[in-house]
This record gives C-alpha cells, sequence and structure tokens, in this order.
C-alpha cells in the first residue's frame, strides 16, 4: 500500500461544506472559535454572512443551532468531538434531540490520533454518548471520499446527524468509481470465510492491511466498514457472523458503548457469536505523535494483526 | 385588547394554571401564576401569531426558557385558541399532549422544546439571528425564570445577543424572588440583574411591577422600538400571584393543590374576576 494517497477526514468537511454551501441557501456553518482546525474556513470564505462564530461557547452554540433549525435553516455546528459530544451532550439531547431538530454536527478531533494535545482533547467516549439519543443518527467515515459524501447525505436526512471526522491524514481507501454512501448501509471491502474484520473511521485502513497479513498466514479475513454507528446495519452484521463465525470490531474509541458496543448488542440479540472487541480499553489517552499513540493502543494494522491472531488461534 | 381586559384575561388563564395543576396532582403553580400576566400580554396582545395556524412562517416566536412554568402556557394558548381549555386537566397525564414541560411536537402553539434550565435563551437566540440572516422581521421572546439565570448558559447567549445585536431578541426575567431552595439572593444571588443585562450590551427596562398590564404594555412598546440591541425586560412579579396561599410562598413552587385548597383558589380567582367586571 506504498504511494496512497492520505487526507484529514476534517479536511474533506471542510471541503464538503464549501462545495454543498453552494447549492444550499439555507446552510449555515457554526464554530465556537475552532475554525482553523475545524477546516470550515473555507466555507467561511466562500459564505461570510453565512458562517457563525459562537465564540468558546459550545453549549449556547448548540442552542442557537436548535434554533437556527428550527427556523427552516441547516446549521452544521463544529467543534472538537470533546466538545460537541461531551461538554454540550444535554444541549444536543434536549435541545436538539428531543425535537428531533435537523441540526448536524460536525465533530472534528475524535479519538487519540488528536495526538499531542493529551487525553483531555481525545475523546474516546462521543460514539457512545451520541448513539444513546433517541433519533440521531452517527456516522464516522473511513476517509475523504466517504466523509465528503457523508457530509451530503447528512445534509439530505431530515433529522439530527452526529458526524464524526480525524484530525490524522487518512489513507484514500474509497476512492473508485462505483463507491456510493448510504446512510445505515455497511460496505464489505473484502470478502473472507474465516472470521470478520468491522471497523469504522480511521481504522478501517488498518483493518484492511491487517487482513492482507493474516491471509499470509492462510486466514481469510472479511472486512466490512461500518460507517453508520446508528442506525447499524444489522442485516450484513448478521450475515457475516453466520458466515464466518468470528467478528472483531476494530475502532478509535472506548470498546465500551461505540462500535464493539453496538455489534455486541445486535449480535446477542440475533446471532450470538464469538467477538472480540479491538479499540481503546477502558483508559484515558496520552499526549504522543498520533501515529506513535495508534501503535502504543494497539490500533494501527500490526496491532490489529497480533489481537486477531491470538484471538483466532 | 384594553389593560382591563387582559387583566381579566389573566384571570382565566390563572384559572387554567390551578385546574391543569390540580388535574396532574404535579406541576409548578407558583411561577406560572406570577407570569400568568406577561403571557397573556404576549399572545392577547403583543404577539404576531394565529391559534388557526400555529406554523405560520412570519410568526413572532415565543420560547418559554423556564420551562417548568409550562402551565402558565398551556392556559395561555387553550385560551387564545390553539387547543380547547377541557385539555388543561390532562396535564403531565399518560398520552396527555399537555407534557410536563413544553414540547414542540406535541402541543399546537409551542416553538421549543425546552424545560432543562439555561437552553430555551440559546434557542430563542438562534431563531432571532435565523430571521436576521433572512432578513425575516418577526420578533422572539423568551421568558426566563431569575433562578434560570444562575446557568451559566444564560450568559453565553446573552453575550451572543449582544454582540450580535439582535434587536429583534427580546428577553424577560420573571423576578418573583424564589426559587426551590429558597430566597434567591440566599441560594445565589443574581443580582443586580440589570446591570448584568447592561454589561452583555443589552438595552434594559425594568419593570417594576410585572402583574401590571399598563408597565407591561410599555415596556413592550419600548422594547419593540429598540434599535441596534436586544431588549431585556427584567420584571419584578409576585410568586403564585393571585392565589391567596401561594403568593410569596417558597413551598408552592412545585406541588399541586388538593381539593380543599384548589376551591379555594377558585374562588380567589372568581373574586378577583368580579372585581375586574366592577371597573
Amino acid at each position: 500500500m506504498s504511494e496512497v494517497k492520505k487526507i484529514a477526514t476534517r479536511e474533506s468537511y471542510g471541503n464538503a461544506l464549501a462545495e454543498l454551501g453552494k447549492e444550499a441557501d439555507n446552510l449555515v456553518v457554526l464554530d465556537a472559535d475552532l475554525a482553523e482546525a475545524t477546516k470550515t474556513g473555507t466555507f467561511k470564505k466562500a459564505f461570510p454572512d453565512r458562517h457563525i462564530d459562537c465564540g468558546i461557547a459550545e453549549c449556547n452554540m448548540m442552542g442557537i443551532a436548535a434554533g437556527l433549525a428550527s427556523t427552516g435553516k441547516v446549521p452544521f455546528v463544529s467543534s472538537f468531538a470533546m466538545f460537541a459530544a461531551g461538554r454540550a451532550f444535554e444541549q444536543v439531547r434536549n435541545s436538539i434531540g428531543y425535537p428531533h431538530l435537523n441540526v448536524k454536527i460536525g465533530a472534528t478531533h475524535a479519538g487519540i490520533s488528536v495526538g499531542e494535545d493529551g487525553a483531555s482533547h481525545q475523546c474516546n467516549e462521543d460514539l457512545a454518548l451520541m448513539r444513546v439519543i433517541p433519533g440521531m443518527v452517527v456516522i464516522n467515515p473511513s476517509d475523504d471520499v466517504e466523509a465528503k459524501a457523508a457530509v451530503r447525505a447528512a445534509y439530505a436526512h431530515e433529522g439530527p446527524v452526529y458526524l464524526r471526522f480525524g484530525r490524522l491524514a487518512a489513507p484514500v481507501i474509497n476512492d473508485r468509481p462505483d463507491y456510493q454512501f448510504e446512510i445505515g448501509k455497511g460496505v464489505t471491502l473484502r470478502d473472507g470465510k474465516d472470521l470478520t474484520l468491522v471497523a469504522t473511521g480511521l481504522c478501517v485502513s488498518g483493518a484492511l492491511e491487517a487482513a492482507e497479513k493474516l491471509a499470509a498466514d492462510g486466514i481469510d479475513a472479511r472486512v466490512i466498514n461500518i460507517h453508520t454507528i446508528k442506525p447499524i446495519d444489522e442485516d450484513l452484521l448478521v450475515q457475516a457472523a453466520r458466515e464466518t463465525g468470528e467478528i472483531i470490531t476494530v475502532e478509535e474509541h472506548s470498546v465500551i458503548g461505540g462500535l464493539g458496543g453496538a455489534v455486541a448488542e445486535v449480535l446477542s440479540e440475533k446471532y450470538p457469536a464469538k467477538m472480540l472487541r479491538i479499540g481503546v480499553q477502558d483508559t484515558f489517552g496520552e499526549s504522543g505523535p498520533a501515529v506513535k499513540l495508534l501503535e502504543k493502543y494497539g490500533l494501527d494494522a500490526a496491532g490489529i494483526y497480533q489481537k486477531v491472531k491470538a484471538f483466532h488461534s | 385588547m384594553t389593560d382591563l381586559e387582559l387583566q381579566k384575561m389573566a384571570v382565566e388563564v390563572r384559572k387554567g394554571i390551578v385546574t391543569a395543576v390540580h388535574g396532574a396532582k404535579a406541576g409548578h403553580p407558583g411561577g406560572s401564576l406570577s407570569a400568568a400576566d406577561v403571557f397573556t400580554y404576549l399572545y392577547f396582545e403583543e404577539m404576531n401569531i394565529d391559534p388557526k395556524e400555529p406554523k405560520k412562517a412570519d410568526r413572532d416566536r415565543f420560547v418559554l426558557s423556564k420551562g417548568h412554568t409550562a402551565p402558565g402556557l398551556y392556559s395561555t394558548l387553550a385560551n387564545r385558541g390553539f387547543f380547547p381549555v377541557e385539555d388543561l386537566p390532562t396535564l403531565r397525564h399518560i398520552g396527555s399532549h399537555l407534557q410536563g414541560h413544553p414540547c414542540v411536537q406535541h402541543t399546537p402553539g409551542i416553538d421549543a422544546s425546552s424545560g432543562s434550565l439555561g437552553q430555551g435563551i440559546s434557542v430563542a437566540v438562534g431563531m432571532a439571528l435565523s430571521a436576521k440572516l433572512s432578513n425575516d422581521s418577526y420578533r422572539v421572546y423568551t421568558l426566563l425564570g431569575d433562578g434560570e439565570i444562575q446557568e451559566g448558559q444564560v450568559w453565553e447567549a446573552a453575550m451572543f445577543a449582544g454582540h450580535r445585536k439582535l434587536d429583534n431578541l427580546c428577553v424577560i426575567v420573571d423576578n418573583n424572588g424564589l426559587q426551590i431552595d429558597g430566597k434567591i439572593e440566599d441560594v445565589c444571588s443574581p443580582y443586580p440583574i440589570s446591570d448584568k443585562f447592561q454589561a452583555f450590551n443589552f438595552h434594559v427596562i425594568d419593570v417594576a411591577d410585572g402583574n401590571d398590564m399598563a408597565q407591561l404594555r410599555a415596556a413592550f412598546t419600548e422594547a419593540k422600538q429598540t434599535k441596534g440591541q436586544p431588549t431585556a425586560i427584567i420584571m419584578k412579579t409576585v410568586k403564585g400571584k393571585c392565589v391567596s396561599f401561594m403568593e410569596n410562598q417558597v413551598g408552592w413552587h412545585g406541588k399541586a393543590p388538593n381539593d380543599e385548597e384548589y376551591a379555594i383558589a377558585m374562588e380567589d380567582l372568581k373574586k378577583a374576576g368580579e372585581a375586574l367586571c366592577q371597573k
């Protein structure tokens, strides 16, 4: 996998908004003094009147988004995952989720790949927090192509959507002519019969790479990309459990309540299967270069490979 | 409507509040009664609304940031014709469209779901901003409790509204002086309230008696004429107003009257109504 193009999905978010802004007059973008980092700057430059900087006040920003949505605008609210899903959780729940308002939350800097800023800014809990809100769609795209498609799909969807983006440049893996994005539909990226890696977000490319290494050892791994954590593609997961037996989830999020939790919920009820949840264990992150952290926490291809190897044997 | 007609209507609104809370066997009569006059003024005199078309695009918006006083808003909406007054005793019952706190999906005439304190003002600010973005002429009103302004989010919203010069926004603070744990100045004093809003670049109007229609009329007229900054109306009111045993009693913040108390309250209101008819 040499010479693969890499783009951080936060860049994709900003670019997609700037594109979509040309077509959609009712689209407005909100930031809380992080427009530089959330990459909405391109939208701001193109549509200064439709970019609202709320200052460092995320809770108020969520309420403002609710007011905008209830009067016909489609707000994309941008901040770090820690503050969008964490700090403003109750505003998202009560001001946006409960009235089922058409607000899109663009949360960047999710997971440990935030890197040097450390644990205070590394949100490994956002998927769990957002998933539990009734009616909330939760999307975690794996690369630039998927992230841009997800922004468009979120705009087209009527109702609240949480979009998770990363700071670290991610390999572009979906750049193919037949690529299609549909909310709630998982994508089988590699077929296999011995086990299934169910990955999401930044970890999808690592899971694909790990599958190649496993193949060299004679283990035929299926790889499924679950870009929509909620509603999750139950049929695809049940089919994978039925056909391959073992299910391994891979995510840059706590193993509690995120993809691993969601898959375990589905399978325990519909088709119990032997499972392994790879992700951030019940711990906080730490400072360091993002790539080194992914390695340390076993979320890179090598880490995934080793864990699957031990689990399968 | 004349001030006298509005006063009479406020008595009807209060009857509805007492009836609703009695029917629910729970709820918040104190702050509903203190705000009954401002609810009445807004929905019968001030706001551009149409009960036949509750969602009309150019309507003025109201957000009840102090959402626990939903009985006051419900009674006002019912008396204004958004839904039958007979619905009021179903408050908080299973299957009723009258939820414990305002819910936009359930009740005709409700513009925002609220109840978690401090959040409604932000939603109102978003609505006002929205009107500015698309050059719409509707105004946005939001009612806060004086205890509620202890929530930090209120000041985030105030800072933003002042910064953006949202002169289509009118924030009203119901200064009845009491919150669940006691007097607001004993629990965690928000005073001076007016100075605070002024510091956040609001035009501030102090209303000495927020249970007086003439004073409310003067305040809202001034608010509407204010350009270039949002308005905050800080109105002194009496919690539990017009029900003898509830007035200024902290215990009646969130408690329903029993049958006997209900009869006394309705008698108080009947007399208040009759007194107005003598005028």
